[in-house]
C-alpha cells in the first residue's frame, strides 16, 4: 500500500490508485478539477489538463521531482510521492493557462445556454480564468446538430472531452458517433447524422461537462437555478430508475441522472426515464435533492432549519458567550 | 460595553428664574420660526415645477434595443435571480426563422414581467445584466389607486423601434461599464 502525500495530507492508498482518485479520498479542497476524466468510463482522462498536479518528490526510492506538471488524472501514485496542488502557486499559474486554451474556442454564449449553472467549465473559468479574454481572434463555429430527436449538439461550445464518446462506446452497442477531423477542425459527430439509438443514449447529456450536449425536451424551457430538484424513483425495467427531477410549479420540466460531488453520475438511466417521463405521477418523489449551497441552484430555495440540521440555541449559546468574553 | 464616547449624563439641577418664566423660551422659538420666513424654500410645486435628476437616478426600467432595433434582452434570468425583492419572472422561448431582425439572440424573453409593486428600484438587475439589456431610467413610475396594472410586461418595458422614441440611458451606461 503506497503513502502519498498531497497539500501536506497524508494518506495510504490500494496500488494502482492515481493521483486524483487519493486526491478525492480525501476529499475537499485537495482535489484537483477534472473536465474530461469520468470515474466511471474507462480510459477517461487525459485530455483536457485541468487536473495537472506538481510533483515535487517522485516515490521515496527515487525522490527526485518530475520535470513538469502531471495529469493527476492518468497518473499512478508511488510509495512516498509528494504532490502539491492547491499549494504551488507556480502551477496554479500553469492551470489558468490551460483554462486559457480551453476557453479560446468556447463562445461563453452562457446568457443562452441551458448548461449555465450546472456547467463546470463555467465554474473552472471562474475559479481560474481571467475576466476577460484575451484572444483576438475569429472562434471557430459550427452548426448545431440533433443527435437523435432528443439531444441537441453544439459544437461550438465543446471542449473535446471525449466524454460522450466513451458513453456511445461502452454504454452503447454499434456506436454511431465519434470525433471527426483533427487539431482545430475536430468535432463530435454522429456518421452523415445518424441517430444515436440507443436505451442509454442520453446519458451523454448528463457527462457532457458543458453545455454542448443538451436536452431538447428542456431547450430554453426554464434556468436550472428557477427549478427545484427532486430526487425520484420510479419501477423502470432498463435501468435502476433513480433520477432527479427538476421541477417547476409541480411540472417536472427535465429528467436526469443524480449527480455526485465531482459531477459524476451515480448511476446511468434510460432514455425512457429520461425523455418520456415527464408526468409527476410517473415518479415517486423522495424529497429535495441537497444542492451545495455555494452552487447558483440553492438561489431562492429557502430551507427550514429543521433540514439544514443547525442548531440555533446551540450558536445563540455560542455567540452569547462570545459577546461575555469580550467584555 | 461602550460604543461611543458620546453619550451624555442627564443632569436634573433645579431651574433658574429665567427659564422658569418660560415667556424668554417661547419668544426663542418664535424667533426661530419668524427666521425661516425668509429663509429660501426647501420644497417645490410639482408637477409644475421639476427638479433635474443626477444621471445615475434610478426610476421606470426599460429593455434596450441595439442599434439595428433587436432586442438585447436573451432571457438569461440573471436580473431574476439577482432581484432581492423577487419582482422579476420571464418566459424564454426560440428565435424562429424571420425573426432575426427583432432579437439579437437565438433565445428571447417571450414573457418579462416586473412587478413594480415589489420593486425596490435598486439597480442589481442592471449590474447583473450581461447583455446590456435593462436599465433603469430617469422616468418616474405613476402611482395608481389600484393593485392591478403595476405588473409591467414586456408593452410598457421594451423600448420603441424608432429611433426618435429610444430611451436614453448613456449616463447610466457609463457608470455600468465603469464596474
Amino acid at each position: 500500500m503506497p503513502k502519498v502525500t498531497i497539500d501536506n495530507i497524508e494518506i495510504e492508498v490500494p496500488d494502482g490508485t492515481t493521483i486524483l482518485q487519493a486526491a478525492r479520498m480525501i476529499g475537499g479542497d485537495v482535489v484537483p478539477p477534472a473536465m474530461c476524466y469520468y470515474s466511471k468510463l474507462e480510459t477517461s482522462g487525459g485530455y483536457c489538463r485541468t487536473c495537472i498536479v506538481k510533483v515535487t518528490q517522485g516515490s521515496a526510492k527515487d525522490p527526485r521531482p518530475m520535470p513538469k506538471p502531471v495529469a493527476s488524472c492518468r497518473t499512478p501514485v508511488m510509495d512516498g510521492m509528494v504532490v502539491q496542488n492547491r499549494t504551488a502557486p507556480d502551477l496554479l499559474e500553469a492551470r489558468n493557462g490551460v483554462v486559457e486554451f480551453l476557453l479560446i474556442n468556447h463562445p461563453l454564449d452562457c446568457p443562452i445556454c441551458d448548461q449555465a449553472g450546472e456547467c463546470h467549465l463555467q465554474d473552472l473559468s471562474y475559479e481560474n480564468g481571467l475576466a476577460k479574454s484575451r484572444y483576438e481572434f475569429k472562434r471557430r463555429e459550427f452548426d448545431k446538430i440533433d443527435i437523435g430527436d432528443k439531444i441537441k449538439l453544439h459544437m461550438t461550445r465543446c471542449i473535446l472531452c471525449y466524454r460522450c464518446v466513451k458513453v456511445a462506446n461502452q454504454l452503447c452497442d454499434g456506436r454511431v458517433h465519434g470525433v471527426l477531423n483533427r487539431g482545430d477542425v475536430s468535432e463530435i459527430s454522429t456518421y452523415i447524422q445518424n441517430a444515436v439509438d440507443n436505451d442509454f443514449s442520453g446519458n451523454m447529456i448528463d457527462v457532457c461537462p458543458v453545455g454542448a450536449l443538451t436536452d431538447k425536451t428542456f431547450r430554453f424551457k426554464s434556468r436550472v437555478w428557477f427549478t427545484k430538484p427532486m430526487d425520484a424513483h420510479r419501477d423502470c425495467k432498463k435501468c435502476d430508475g433513480k433520477v432527479a427531477l427538476w421541477m417547476s410549479n409541480n411540472e417536472v420540466l427535465r429528467v436526469t441522472g443524480r449527480k455526485d460531488t465531482y459531477g459524476e453520475l451515480e448511476s446511468w438511466i434510460c432514455n425512457e426515464c429520461r425523455f418520456d417521463k415527464k408526468e409527476v405521477s410517473d415518479w415517486k418523489i423522495e424529497g429535495p435533492r441537497k444542492i451545495d449551497r455555494h452552487s447558483v441552484i440553492s438561489q431562492n430555495h429557502y430551507e427550514s432549519l429543521r433540514q439544514l440540521k443547525i442548531d440555533v440555541s446551540k450558536q445563540k449559546n455560542i455567540a452569547e458567550k462570545a459577546h461575555q468574553d469580550n467584555k | 460595553m461602550q460604543l461611543t464616547n458620546r453619550s451624555k449624563v442627564v443632569v436634573r439641577k433645579e431651574m433658574s428664574l429665567a427659564e422658569r418664566l418660560y415667556l424668554p423660551a417661547i419668544l426663542g422659538g418664535l424667533f426661530i420660526t419668524f427666521k425661516h420666513f425668509f429663509r429660501k424654500k426647501t420644497t417645490i410645486s410639482y408637477p409644475e415645477v421639476q427638479r433635474q435628476f443626477t444621471p445615475v437616478y434610478r426610476g421606470h426600467h426599460v429593455l434596450k434595443r441595439d442599434e439595428q432595433g433587436r432586442e438585447n434582452c436573451t432571457a438569461c434570468g440573471l436580473c431574476a435571480v439577482a432581484c432581492p425583492a423577487e419582482a422579476i419572472t420571464m418566459t424564454a422561448a426560440e428565435r424562429k426563422p424571420g425573426e432575426e431582425k427583432m432579437y439579437r439572440e437565438e433565445k428571447y424573453a417571450s414573457v418579462y414581467e416586473i412587478n413594480m409593486l415589489r420593486c425596490i428600484f435598486c439597480g442589481l438587475c442592471e449590474e447583473a445584466c450581461p447583455k446590456e439589456a435593462i436599465f433603469l431610467t430617469d422616468k418616474i413610475v405613476h402611482s395608481g389607486y389600484e393593485r392591478q396594472g403595476f405588473i409591467f410586461g414586456k408593452d410598457k418595458l421594451v423600448e420603441p423601434v424608432e429611433a426618435d422614441k429610444r430611451v436614453d440611458i448613456s449616463g447610466r451606461l457609463k457608470a455600468h461599464r465603469k464596474n
